[in-house]
């Protein structure tokens, strides 16, 4: 059954395209699940972008392309060199500004008939419905738990699809929550993964991409929702595996104990969504164990003058192939099985990218009886700042 | 023919970079144990200390959730295919978790 929405009709909407219109979406126009019909219902459309990142790069090309007539893009964050492996709608000439402004500027020049705003803020349980309430669609491109399960909630509250998709690695998700008859995120997961049990760095990164295949999927269901044609993902989790080059899909239920979408719903209105994923914010997650340190300059003080000093490296192989300071590799997961290789008696001096796997290494060495242990701070990216600014940043 | 447990990709490095794993079981609570008894480790990633499936992780049978099943008592048949689904979140994967 094919799902369609209402758009939320506040000015009159466009009953016909212009001579240009018709010929820039010439190739939808002449198919007849489009047409002239669907074709205006895409002008009609408002659609909200929640981040501008690696989903939010196809997502924003593509409904731009399509002509949707009124896109909305919520981002904070600034274009940074890192991002461009995967975020296509950004160039290096980008970097360092804003991203919603930069993805706006991309898309006008994609398509200057459309209105695109951007919004340069933050989505929090304070601004969330008020943003939302003027876009018929939202779609998820975020990057972290807390705005997952607000997005979730603020689309519950006010009756609004959300068209969801999600990354790791070579791995993705995609689905479509908050129709009347199917489930929301909260249906599939009720509760967070606590920090602890999220993949650390040592197991991070995306191939560049899967965010465009998962991010095109997302607004391929954005648009059929629009069109109201073929068979939406409601109620179906897709997962695609880009390593074996595989999609299967699951069911999924509206739970009927929901505590957002159910009967006996107990949650009213939006909550802190970093207490209840407990984190705080974007920042990088502290370290919890105090380990004693060597800055950069002191490590490179004392190696100067000849100190009988051992590096640790507690990354993984493929990071230390990226640059290295010449230390003794063991990964942080090798290091129990693996500490018969270290000589107590003399000093060390552990170390990853940023200092963070290197302090529980060092917090289990000292547990293991190490005594002249220390962490390097700010690990191989503040030697690079510091010291030796030939060492590559990744 | 044994039942298949598929591994996602934030739990494989729990187990051995393997990408699924083979068990007789005749339930999905008996497959997920022969899983947990050859990868330790996986156990506190799936269970919580009290023995309970952690809320974070779903667990398909085919293509249905146990939760709507008999959850861990759930029968398996030769050939059937159990899918651990963790929630992930990634959109851009940019510099929050890594360290």
């Amino acid at each position: 059954m094919a799902t369609t929405i209402q758009p939320q009709t506040a000015a009159k909407p466009a009953t016909s395209l212009t001579n240009e219109e018709i010929l820039r979406y010439s190739r939808h126009l002449i198919m007849p699940e489009v047409g002239m019909e669907g074709q205006l219902k895409l002008k009609n459309a408002k659609v909200l972008l929640i981040g501008t990142g690696g989903l939010g790069a196809p997502l924003g090309l593509y409904l731009a392309a399509a002509g949707i007539g009124r896109l909305g893009l919520v981002d904070f964050d600034v274009v940074d060199f890192t991002n461009l492996q995967r975020q296509v709608t950004f160039g290096t000439s980008d970097v360092g500004k804003p991203k919603s402004e930069a993805a706006r500027a991309r898309l006008s020049n994609l398509n200057p008939d459309i209105q695109i705003e951007s919004f340069e803020t933050q989505l929090t349980s304070a601004n969330a419905l008020e943003l939302f309430k003027d876009f018929d669609i939202i779609v998820d491109g975020t990057d972290n738990f807390p705005t997952r399960y607000l997005v979730n909630d603020a689309c519950i509250l006010l009756g609004k699809p959300n068209v969801y998709g999600s990354i790791f690695r070579f791995e993705g998700q995609a689905t479509v929550f908050g129709m009347p008859d199917g489930p929301c995120y909260r249906c599939l997961y009720p509760e967070p993964p606590p920090p602890g049990l999220v993949p650390s760095c040592a197991e991070g990164g995306v191939l560049g991409v899967l965010p465009g295949i998962v991010g095109s999927i997302q607004a391929m269901e954005t648009i059929k929702l629009i069109l109201g044609r073929g068979e939406s993902l409601v109620g179906r989790l897709l997962l695609f595996d880009a390593l074996a080059m595989k999609f299967r899909e699951l069911k999924l239920r509206k739970n009927p104990n929901c505590p957002m979408c159910g009967p006996n719903r107990t949650i009213h209105q939006l909550i802190d969504y970093y207490e209840f994923c407990g984190v705080r914010g974007e920042e990088a997650p502290e370290s919890n164990v105090q380990v004693p340190e060597i800055t950069p300059r002191e490590l490179k003080t004392r190696l100067d003058r000849g100190d009988d000093l051992f590096i640790l490296d507690v990354r993984e192989p493929h990071e230390f192939q990226i640059c290295n300071l010449n230390g003794h590799l063991i990964p942080l997961g090798e290091l129990p099985r693996r500490v018969h290789e270290l000589d107590s008696s003399r000093e060390i001096v552990a170390h990853c990218r940023s200092g963070k796997r290197s302090a529980e290494a060092v917090d289990f060495l000292r547990k293991a009886g190490f005594r002249k242990i220390l962490n390097l701070k700010g690990g191989i990216l503040a030697w690079s700042d510091e010291v030796d600014p030939s060492v590559p940043k990744y | 023919m044994p039942v298949k447990v598929m591994i996602p990709t934030p739990l494989r490095v729990y187990a051995g970079k393997k990408d699924s794993a083979e068990f007789s079981a005749a339930t999905v609570g008996e497959a997920l144990s022969g899983l947990t008894s050859q990868f330790a480790e996986l156990r506190k990633h799936l269970y919580t200390e009290d023995g309970k499936l952690r809320a974070f992780v779903n667990v398909y049978l085919n293509d249905e959730d146990i939760r709507y099943l008999a959850q861990e008592k759930t029968p398996t048949k030769d050939g059937d295919t159990i899918s651990i689904v963790p929630s992930i979140a990634g959109g851009s994967c940019d510099d929050d978790n890594r360290s």
